[in-house]
């Protein structure tokens, strides 16, 4: 269960995000959408801890991590997986070794029981026979697959993806989409995705969330995000240009 | 009047603030580093890193340096009819002040840099947010090795140039000059003591403290894109120079 309450963060005079609330319940896939920098990364790093927020709390599974030190922050953050929007796999790693990371240095399993999770992992995005390579060989989208599969090897209760499918080709977006899908129902975790494949993320989430003006200004289910009479949800979800919200 | 002592005022504050910063940096690190476990397999890379990066460079630099001096010393002993004291002139200049400084801008300008581009890039491309979202601390995975790794390896590049240069310094003198070989070691093994040597050693351990410190911290600290990290880096370079620089003449005080 996550609960963020009143959440605030400005940079210099820049106010990002303005008394956000939002709550998000166990083995719920919320998908985030709003304007391009609008506060969505900046959303989710402060749900990992990368941030700290002028003001507001946030509750994980009952433990506010804007007031715990850095011993009970590493605490609640095992239960994270998080899928970054390049990826951030280590250049230095294979691979396997990306994926079999979170397991060697938080895990502490014997050698053996590693090869078999990060090759079941693998099989699972897809990747099978692609361990030895560095993330350098490989292409965005498979990238966006080693992440997947780093992210859920410890099998985690949250998983957070930021942009998983940006600049990817129609193809390579819907067979991530299924995976985050398969790998749900598999591993039953909260899931939070920012997106912006309209109308694509709606076949993914249970409940959609729009940030706009650092606040949440609907919260719902796709459909009823898609019969919205919010006219900012309205402009944003058909990519119109006339409407309240500014464009180019 | 007033509006001048408050941008003093505050540009200090931040100065303080920004010193307090990487001095806090320094500290966190070393209390990792005292905390187990020790990444033993980075550490032995990042020795690797340093040693394979600089050691060409050093031994070139050893080399020349050994020869141009022992040239320059060679032409100032003999207006005062002393050639005989060229092997511990060198071996002096060497050991206690040429040795420690230029292997450590040397490795400053080879490895330090390329340190620090390396932690910027894992910065800017969220390697280090990946390894904190796995409740990792990324000081022990990425500071932690290069401090200690540059403590071992500074004092054996200095070691190592300080033998070229003396060696360099030798065949100037003895193959180039006609000096005699015994006077050249003989007299160095009189006067050139042990103290001497340990003087070079302390400069060298703290200067690798100051290098892989700094070229951390600078690259943990990078700024956004490629500009960032271009930054960094030249910061970098500057940065250790100039305190190598300023804490040699600091510790030569004391240890004189």
């Amino acid at each position: 269960m996550i609960e963020i309450r009143g959440l605030k963060k400005s940079f210099k005079d820049q106010v990002v995000l303005d008394g956000l609330d939002l709550e998000i319940g166990s083995g719920e896939v919320v998908a985030i959408i709003g304007k391009s920098g609008g506060g969505k990364s900046v959303l989710l790093k402060h749900l990992i801890g990368l941030l700290k927020p002028d003001a507001g709390t946030i509750l994980i599974n009952g433990v506010d991590i804007t007031s715990v030190d850095v011993h009970e922050l590493r605490k609640v953050r095992q239960q994270f997986g998080v899928v970054f929007q390049g990826s951030a796999l280590f250049d230095s790693l294979t691979v396997f070794g990306n994926v079999a990371f979170p397991l060697r240095e938080r895990k502490k399993l014997p050698k053996e029981a590693i090869r078999e999770n990060v090759l079941e992992a693998l099989e699972d995005v897809g990747l099978r026979g692609m361990g030895n390579k560095y993330p350098a060989e490989i292409s965005g989208g498979m990238k966006k697959r080693v992440a997947l599969a780093r992210a859920l090897i410890a099998e985690p209760s949250i998983v957070l993806f930021d942009e998983p499918t940006t600049g990817l080709d129609p193809l390579i977006l819907n067979s991530i989409h299924r995976l985050i899908t398969h790998t749900h129902r598999k591993y039953r975790f909260t899931g939070i995705i920012i997106s912006h494949e309209i109308p694509e993320i709606f076949d993914v989430a249970d409940k959609v969330a729009m940030l706009y003006n650092g606040a949440i200004i609907q919260y719902g289910t796709p459909e009823e995000i898609k019969n919205t009479e919010n006219p900012f949800v309205r402009q944003f979800i058909t990519g119109s240009s006339e409407g309240p919200i500014e464009t180019l | 009047m007033l509006t001048f002592l408050n941008t003093l005022g505050e540009w200090f504050l931040s100065v303080l603030n920004r010193l307090g910063h990487v001095f806090l940096f320094l500290l966190r690190s070393l209390y990792t580093a005292v905390r187990p476990p020790f990444k033993f397999r980075i550490f032995l890379r990042q020795v690797r890193f340093f040693g394979n990066k600089s050691l060409l460079v050093v031994l070139m630099t050893g080399a020349f340096t050994g020869m141009v001096l022992a040239l320059q010393i060679y032409y100032t002993l003999r207006k005062f009819g002393s050639e005989a004291l060229l092997g511990p002139a060198v071996a002096l200049t060497i050991i206690r002040e040429l040795g420690p400084v230029l292997s450590a801008l040397m490795v400053t300008g080879r490895a330090g840099s390329a340190l620090t581009a390396e932690i910027g890039i894992m910065k800017i491309s969220e390697q280090i947010d990946a390894l904190e979202s796995m409740a990792l601390n990324p000081l022990r995975y990425l500071i932690v090795p290069n401090i200690v790794a540059a403590v071992l390896v500074f004092p054996l590049l200095t070691a190592i140039f300080d033998l070229v240069g003396i060696y360099s310094g030798y065949l100037v003198g003895v193959q180039l000059l006609g000096l005699s070989p015994g006077t050249y070691f003989s007299q160095m093994d009189t006067i050139v003591d042990m103290q001497d040597v340990n003087i070079g050693l302390y400069k060298s351990l703290s200067f690798g403290v100051i290098v892989s410190w700094i070229s951390c911290y600078k690259g943990y600290h990078a700024g956004y894109g490629a500009e960032g990290v271009s930054r960094a880096t030249t910061s970098a370079v500057v940065t250790s120079s100039v305190l190598i620089l300023v804490w040699d003449y600091f510790l030569g005080s004391i240890l004189l």
